[in-house]
């Protein structure tokens, strides 16, 4: 018998016969769904670059195996923007020059996604830092990727305090 | 990866005497599957078992095998009554394995000895009586305290050695029924032959990991951990201590070193010598000294003693200065300055 799997990605429900239960979370995304924002590196959690939203937190898609997340819901770098209007971490990401060769941007991005909704680097450098060292990059861009970080975080909450006095 | 039947358990009375390995977060496991170490033909998946709650237990707290790393480090409970816990946890893997690894994830976890993760090394734990290829290899990460001529990997979990500070125990459930193990006792340490027993017998899930009342200890606790690098790396040599202190004595010590043995290292002789003396500089370095009581280097790794010794004495001191009110930026880091580390 063929499994069906169900996942929720960037809000479409999706269901994917699996005939082979070894496929990662990040296998499924990648070659079922044909969402190739999300990178594999190492394929063994050691780089980031195919960290993804699995129910709303940060984890690396390749250790992820696609049958025990049945019915879970993803978020992968395609589904942060709202249509042309950029997801403010990605806008910062461009703005201050994160990235060089781009591999490991998509992961990076959830990564911080990940990151400011946990809520606990908050502004300290050291402590953004700290929390993205799951994510590497090959192009050393850590000081741009840590200013749009940091960045990112005043935008969001700026917004979040926009619409509770609204 | 070789191709293996999958199953879910939706109860614990279906994990328990389930044949094949049991999948939790799979951090560990997925990657000794991919890396061909572990070859399992049937996978039972216990990760949505209702082990996933840290409840209240006579004066301690119990928290369930299913429980993710990164929800136990920021438990209000945990940091105000197992900061070191917390700060074990913080230290080690990243945020995104911290969000997956589980509890009973983190106690089953593999050496990263790179002869257990070579396939093609000799290797006694992963091919018995195959011979140790780490035995006159690279070993400056292998142990010092505990090893045999038949195996010098050690335990690579932080979360483990404050764990075993705290005199947690784990429980276990089999088909015969339920049993529990000292958290410093769980990991067996090498025979001759360098196998020796499994932790569990076949059949058997670890449900929950039982903290007792942490009483005075709770607010002079810290780990420390010496890695390659700030972030993201395993221990080369780690320490948890927890002291209570009462006008300037010691009346209660812990102490147990990471990355030291093939399981979370209590030193007895150093926490007996500390209770009763003065909190002070000459007391935690006399207690340093006697951490590493009965080391012996296990190939070019005579370095990790005294390496290990100064750990020791930065955990005593840290702890004896009192648990910040927030953990450091980096934490468990040799580099987070005192005042603030």
């Amino acid at each position: 018998m063929t499994p069906t799997l169900n996942l929720t990605i960037n809000g479409v429900p999706q269901q994917i016969a699996l005939d082979d239960p070894r496929a990662t979370l990040l296998d499924v995304l990648r070659e079922r769904i044909g969402l190739t924002g999300t990178k594999k590196g190492c394929d063994r959690g050691q780089c980031g670059a195919c960290t993804v939203l699995i129910d709303g937190r940060r984890m690396n898609s390749c250790l992820a195996l696609a049958l025990s997340h049945d019915g879970a819901e993803i978020t992968t770098v395609e589904g942060l923007a709202d249509g042309d209007q950029l997801h403010p971490v990605q806008a910062a990401f461009i703005a201050h020059d994160g990235f060089q060769c781009g591999y490991c941007t998509p992961g990076q991005i959830m990564s911080a996604v990940g990151l400011i909704a946990e809520g606990e680097a908050g502004l300290d450098p050291e402590r953004v830092r700290e929390g993205m060292s799951g994510n590497l990059c090959r192009c050393a861009a850590y000081a741009g990727i840590t200013e749009a970080v940091l960045d990112a975080t005043r935008e969001i909450a700026a917004g979040t305090e926009k619409r509770e006095t609204a | 990866m070789n191709r293996f039947e999958y199953s879910r358990a939706e109860t614990l009375g279906a994990a328990v005497g389930a044949e094949g390995a049991l999948l939790a977060g799979g951090t560990n496991l997925l990657d000794l599957m991919k890396i061909g170490v572990a070859t399992p033909e049937r996978l039972v998946d216990i990760s949505r078992l209702s082990l996933d709650r840290i409840e209240e237990s006579a004066g301690g707290l119990r928290i369930g095998a299913m429980v993710r790393n990164a929800d136990i480090a920021r438990d209000p409970q945990v940091l105000a009554r197992y900061p070191a816990l917390a700060e074990a946890l913080l230290s080690g893997a990243s945020a995104q394995l911290r969000n997956a690894a589980t509890t009973g994830g983190n106690v089953m976890q593999a050496t990263r000895c790179s002869y257990f993760q070579d396939p093609l090394s000799p290797c006694n734990r992963r091919a018995p009586g195959s011979g140790c290829g780490a035995l006159g290899g690279a070993t400056r990460n292998h142990a010092v305290l505990g090893w045999t001529e038949g195996c010098i990997a050690v335990h690579p979990s932080d979360m483990c050695v404050a764990l075993a500070a705290y005199d947690a125990v784990v429980e276990i459930t089999g088909p015969e029924g339920l049993r529990e193990v000292p958290m410093e006792e769980f990991h067996p340490l090498p025979d001759a032959e360098g196998s020796g027993a499994a932790p569990l017998a076949p059949g058997e899930i670890i449900t929950h990991i039982r903290l007792p009342d942490p009483r005075a200890l709770a607010r002079n606790a810290r780990y420390v951990k010496l890695r390659e690098r700030t972030s993201f790396a395993f221990a080369i040599v780690s320490a948890a201590a927890a002291l209570a202190i009462e006008d300037g004595v010691i009346t209660e010590a812990r102490l147990a070193l990471g990355g030291v043995a093939a399981r979370p290292w209590r030193c007895r002789a150093a926490e007996a010598a500390l209770k009763g003396q003065p909190a002070t500089a000459a007391s935690f370095a006399r207690a340093a000294e006697l951490a590493t009581e009965g080391a012996r280097p296990s190939g070019d790794n005579a370095a990790k003693i005294p390496l290990a010794q100064r750990i020791a004495l930065r955990a005593l001191e840290r702890a004896a200065a009192g648990t910040p009110e927030r953990l450091p930026a980096l934490p468990a880091s040799v580099f987070a300055g005192d005042d603030n580390g």
